[in-house]
Order: C-alpha cells, then structure tokens, then sequence
C-alpha cells in the first residue's frame, strides 16, 4: 500500500481495482471473517428488539425532517454551542476545513494531535495536510493506529483495519514500536498500544475528532466509541477540535433515544458501545457565578478550548437532489458494508475511497460530483441486503440506480453522445431482443463466434477471459461463461407436448 | 479580512443549504415538523421492579463486569471486600461521594479529586463514583459532572472503576433514561457499558484498552 489517502480523483476505477483484490486470498479471508463475526452479533441483538422496525421507521423521519430543516438546526447548534463557550467555523469544502483546522492547532501552540477515529477527517485527508504543516497526528484508535503505522488504508466504515488479521498486526507493531518480542494474542497487541498511547495521551494537548451527533438544543456533541481513546482526547487536551459534516445535526437530545439505539446494534452488533460522550462548550463557561469559576479554577473537566467546524463539502449538492438526498440520512453504521455480497470479496480498498461497500457507492460519486467514481454506482449486485439492514431505512438500491441514470446522461449528453458506443450497443440490443428471429439468430451466431475464445477448466467448464476489441470492456474485470449448447427455448421445443 | 472570510463561510453554506431545500426554515415549522414524527417504538419498560435489576445485573456480567447487590448499610464494608479482591491500594474519589461508601480500612488510601493532574490519575489503582442513573436493558450507566461522580478524567485514567449504582435509578429502556437526563442536558455525560473493550483485532473481544479494564458495579437494593 502506498500510505496516501483513498482519493477518488486518483484510484482506479472499481472493476480494475476490485480485480486486482480479488487475487489476495488472505485479505479476502480476514473481511469474510470479520463481517461474519459482526453480522452474527448484529442479527442477534436486533432480534432481541421487538420494536427495532419502529425504531427504524423512527429513525428516518428523525433525519429526513433534520434534511428539511437543516438550516435552522445548524443555526440552533451554532447560538447553543457558542453560548456554551465552544467556537463555532463554518467551512464550504474540504480545503477551507483543512486550512482551518490547521490554523486552530497552530493556534493552539502545539505541533503535535491526538486523534479519534474520524471518517470525516479521512474525507478530507486531514493527516497528510497536518504533515505537510509541520504538525504530527497520532491516531489513538486501535484500529487507525495499525493503519497509520502500517502505512495502510482504511477499509471499513467501523472497523478500518478489519482487512488485516493478528499476524499482520503483530508485524507492524512490532517494527513501527520496537517490540521484536512482541506475543501474537490480541491481548498482547492491545496492550502494546495501550503502553504506546498512554504517553501520547498525557503530553499532547490539542485533539481532533469527529462527531456521531451535533445537538441542535444543546450545542451538545456527541461521540461514541468502544476503548477509552476517544474519551482520552477529548477529556485531557487543553484544545479540542471538533469536525463534523452539516449533515450530523439532530434537532433535539431527546432525539438520541433513537440514534443510541440503531447505532451500537447496526456498527458492532453491541447493545450498547462500551462509552458514549456528549458534552457542551467549555466546562463551567455557561455557569457564570463564581463557585463554577472557583470550580473551573480547581477542577478542569475537559478542553479550556473548544472549536467545532461545520463542514459542507458537496453534502448541499446532495441535499438538493430529491432522490440523493437519503444518503445524508446516514449515520455511518457500516452495517451495509458487512452484508454486501461484493464488499465482502472485493474490500474496502477497491472502492477508492474512505467511504466503501454500499453506503460509499452512493456517497462518494455525489461527494465527488460523479467525475471521479463513475463506475461505483455499478459495483453492486442490487440485491437488497443493505436496504434491508440500514437502520434509518436508506434506500440504497434505489439511489444507485438513480446514479446509474445521471452517469449514462452524463456520457451521452452532448456531441460525443451521438459517438457513444455503449449507447450504440444499447440501441443494436434492443433491436434484438425485439425479434424472436433476430434474437435466435444472435444466438446461432454467438456460439459460432465464441468458439477460438473458450478455454477449458478442469471441471471441463467453457470459460472466455479475452473478448476482441471493443467487446474487451466486459472481459477486462471479469470471465464470461460459455454459451449453452442449447438454449432453453431448443429445450423446451424438444420435450415437446407432453413434456418428456 | 479572516473574518470576512469566515462570514462568507457561513453565509454561503447556509445559502447553498436554503437553495437546496427551496427554502428559508423557521422555528415553528421545525418544531410541528420534528412533533409529527412517528415515535411507535418502546417508551417504557415492562417489567417488574426485580426483573428491570436482574436485566441490568445480567446484561452488566455480559459485558464482563461483576455485580453485587448490598443493603444501604454495607455498601461500605462490601467496597472494602472488592478493593481487597483487586488488590486495590489507592482510591480516588470524587468529591461529594458519601463518606459511609468509603469503608475504614487501613490498607486503602482515599485520594480525594480536588483536580489532580492526569500524571496523577495515572499513578492511582482505581476510582469509585456513583452514578446518576442506569439502563438495563443496555448494561449501561451513566456519570455526569456533578457531585460523587466528579470529572470524566477520573473515571478513564485509572484502570478499576467501582460504581455504585442505586436501585431506584436504574431504568429498564434508552427512552426512559433520556427523560430523565433530558434537564440536565447540558452537563457532560458519559454513558458506560462494561469496561474498555476493542474488537479491532481479528473481531475478538479484548477489556481494556484505554480506559479501565476491570468494573464492579455495587447496586444498593
């Protein structure tokens, strides 16, 4: 791997990329473990829920109502949060979010941060602009700590590193941290993060992270989390950084009764994640009376300083599109990514981008206003699974088929649509199948055709892997099957009336 | 010139937020809006007083937690028997928590939390708070910065936490625990279930990464 962020504007498409991931066996074997895991702990908590559908439906409305009224809730969180002490930026992309953040650590007087597992920060490519500022972030979740040392990617929304097994991990750590004695028991591997942090911990004193939820009556943030890292970043530093997307806004805290529910159950399969933080502006600063400044004095609870930075970044271009706009609904479970029948053999990494499997075909073409990932509304079997897991009802079969539209308008609109040889194809296809005699006619031919191309396995199956020229797209990702030797209308002609 | 910049920020991700929803959002609409939404699900519990702390005590052990259940009168001596299975030596302790929890022994040193420093939280065997109320459904208990439960620092940098939990506080459903957080919103909350725990690795279960890595919950009956 090459250590840089997953940029869509720079991966290969997915069909190349996925091919390729297709060939490690080992990886293929670790992310069929770990969503076989998580699915079974999944499936069986939520059947402890009688009301989980209710829950579900509740759920959506709670998010497509918050889409509705986004504005408001994002003024509403902003007058809250800053009442209580906390500073309130706005940034329109991903380039002004970095600058900004860049800016608030300088300010902070550190070089150095503590981070908690943020996909948002992934997004943006934060840690590579940090480094290039002069200033070191340190990941402090296990997971985001194996991927930074080991140079690697993330390759799942919850779990990144769920693609490496304990061998693996056992060999970067025991480079990255000097640990040639290091044992292989998972035990052995979280303690030696755990001593390796523990430090990183107490001395640094600025954090970044992200936010599950932003409470629009509160001002609250709310983080949730399973080791303790993230509530160590946001409790011991002097300055914490908080980067959310516009879309992490729920109108009321009454709100999180739903959303602490569906989360744990859809990420980890748990009841309940073993912490969940929320908390408001800077201790004390809402108070005002003096025994809370006494207080603040003596018993500092958290940051002195606190900045959230509402991040758009195309999320407004897909508000704006009515039948996109579900996507936003999302509350980052990676439940769909376990059950997708095409994550599970290719990984996260073909995807291309930090947002893989289901969710991340129909978030990262919007984000990056499809020029970029063309091809990801088509890495799917649209089979349903991840509709029916989402625990706020995202219709993700749907939105693809909606981008699968917008791609083919895309690249027919214009002059060089009239040239396009994939809608040419179309056209002839049609003509076909509209005609019983052309469409047995086609058939003769094809198997004519196949003929020099088939190879055979040794179960003696006919398999094509190379089609001639323009045909090649379909042979460049994958194999194509023999032709029958007999259709199933020859079939069903000869067994005649009596069906013998 | 920032703050120009900044304003602009602001200005233009709301106005690109009200171009995309054809609208200017106000308050009241919000508020009919967000009072319409459909809330079929469980609201309360329906169990029996003794069912709702044989769940919490059931889903806590789950999580590998251990829980004893005591009378008021012995919470003191029955935190003295699970320092000394822990082998704890030096407690902190938030201030406010009850003396009568803190069991005169001779072996435990008591360090009251008047803002000790995190260098110094590291150096302590666990901490003791009470807890403003827990969910059983979940295993979950939830602290907040308030007296006897103290600042989130001291709960996370020691490796054993004992909390003691009051029957009368513990709730069968989120739902229900939200209520009664929902007046003291503003307070930094944590909720616990179990202690650390990772499955990072190959998906298997490990206590104890960050945070504490042993948790006794004493639930006063």
């Amino acid at each position: 791997m090459s250590g840089a962020g997953l940029d869509p504007k720079t991966a290969p498409t997915f069909p190349m990329a996925a091919k390729a991931m297709m060939g490690d066996v080992q990886l293929r074997k670790n992310v069929r473990h770990a969503t076989d895991v998580i699915q079974e702990k999944r499936a069986r908590v939520v059947s402890e829920m009688p009301d989980w559908q209710e829950l579900r439906e509740a759920g959506k409305q709670i998010r497509r109502h918050t889409m509705e009224h986004l504005d408001f809730y994002l003024e509403e969180f902003e007058a809250n949060c800053t009442r209580a002490g906390g500073v309130v930026h706005w940034a329109r992309d991903a380039e002004e979010a970095r600058r900004i953040v860049i800016g608030l650590v300088k300010a902070s007087g550190s070089d150095e941060v503590i981070k908690i597992k943020s996909m948002t920060t992934e997004e943006i490519q934060l840690n590579s602009a940090l480094e290039a500022a002069g200033i070191h972030p340190y990941e402090t979740d296990l997971a985001e700590l194996i991927i930074q040392l080991g140079a690697d990617r993330p390759s799942h929304i919850v779990v990144p590193a769920l693609h490496k097994n304990r061998e693996q991990i056992r060999e970067i750590f025991q480079r990255e941290m000097n640990l040639p004695e290091l044992g292989g028991r998972p035990e052995d591997l979280a303690d030696a993060a755990r001593m390796f942090l523990r430090e990183k911990f107490l001395r640094v004193k600025t954090a970044v992270s992200g936010a599950n939820f932003l409470i629009a009556e509160t001002g609250g943030v709310c983080v949730v989390e399973s080791e303790g890292n993230g509530r160590m970043c946001l409790t011991l530093p002097e300055t914490l950084i908080t980067i959310a997307g516009i879309d992490k806004v729920l109108p009321r805290f009454q709100d999180l009764e739903v959303m602490l529910q569906l989360l744990p159950r859809s990420a980890t399969g748990e009841r309940m994640n073993p912490y969940n933080s929320i908390w408001t502006g800077v201790d004390g600063a809402s108070a005002g009376d003096g025994l809370r400044d006494g207080a603040r004095d003596g018993l500092r609870d958290g940051p002195r300083v606190f900045h959230v930075v509402l991040m758009d970044n195309a999320r407004t271009e897909i508000l704006a599109d009515d039948e996109g706009r579900q996507t936003l609904n999302c509350i980052r479970c990676g439940a769909c990514q376990n059950v997708c029948p095409v994550y599970r053999q290719t990984g996260g990494h073909a995807y291309g981008s930090v947002y893989a499997g289901p969710i991340g075909a129909i978030l990262t073409p919007q984000l990056q206003e499809m020029h970029h990932a063309q091809s990801l509304p088509y890495a799917s079997s649209l089979c349903g699974a991840c509709y029916e897991v989402c625990p706020v009802k995202i219709n993700i079969p749907e939105v693809l088929i909606h981008l699968r539209n917008k791609v083919v308008k895309q690249n027919t609109a214009g002059v060089a649509g009239l040239f396009d040889v994939e809608a040419g194809a179309m056209k002839a296809m049609a003509l076909i199948f509209r005609s019983e005699r052309r469409f047995r006619a086609a058939q003769r031919l094809g198997r004519i055709a196949e003929r020099p191309l088939v190879r055979r396995d040794a179960q003696g199956e006919g398999w094509i892997g190379w089609l001639p020229g323009l045909l090649g797209g379909w042979t460049q990702a994958r194999d194509l099957g023999e032709m029958p030797k007999e259709t199933f209308r020859d079939w069903w002609e000869r067994r005649g009336e009596n069906g013998n | 010139m920032e703050t120009d910049l900044v304003t602009n920020s602001r200005v233009g991700v709301l106005r690109r937020v009200r171009a995309a929803t054809g609208r200017a959002s106000d308050g009241v609409a919000a508020r009919v809006g967000w009072d319409g939404i459909a809330r079929e699900y469980r609201r309360r519990g329906t169990l029996e007083r003794e069912g709702v702390l044989a769940l919490l005590e059931d889903r806590l052990r789950d999580y590998d937690a251990r829980v004893f259940r005591v009378v008021g009168e012995d919470v003191g001596q029955s935190v003295a028997e699970r320092l000394v299975e822990r082998g704890v030596r030096r407690m902190v302790v938030p201030v406010g928590l009850p003396a009568a929890w803190m069991s005169a022994s001779a072996a435990v040193e008591y360090v009251v939390d008047e803002g000790l420093s995190s260098e110094e939280l590291d150096g302590v065997d666990g901490v003791m708070t009470g807890a403003t109320l827990a969910i059983a459904e979940t295993g979950t208990f939830v602290l907040q910065g308030v007296a006897g439960q103290g600042r989130r620092a001291a709960t996370l940098v020691p490796d054993y936490h004992l909390c003691v939990v009051r029957a009368e506080d513990v709730v069968e459903t989120v739902p229900e625990a939200m209520g009664r957080l929902q007046g003291t919103a503003g307070l930094a909350t944590t909720f616990v279930s179990g202690p650390s725990a990772t499955a990072d690795i190959e998906m298997t279960r490990i206590k104890g990464v960050h945070g504490p890595q042993f948790l006794d919950v004493l639930l006063i009956v």
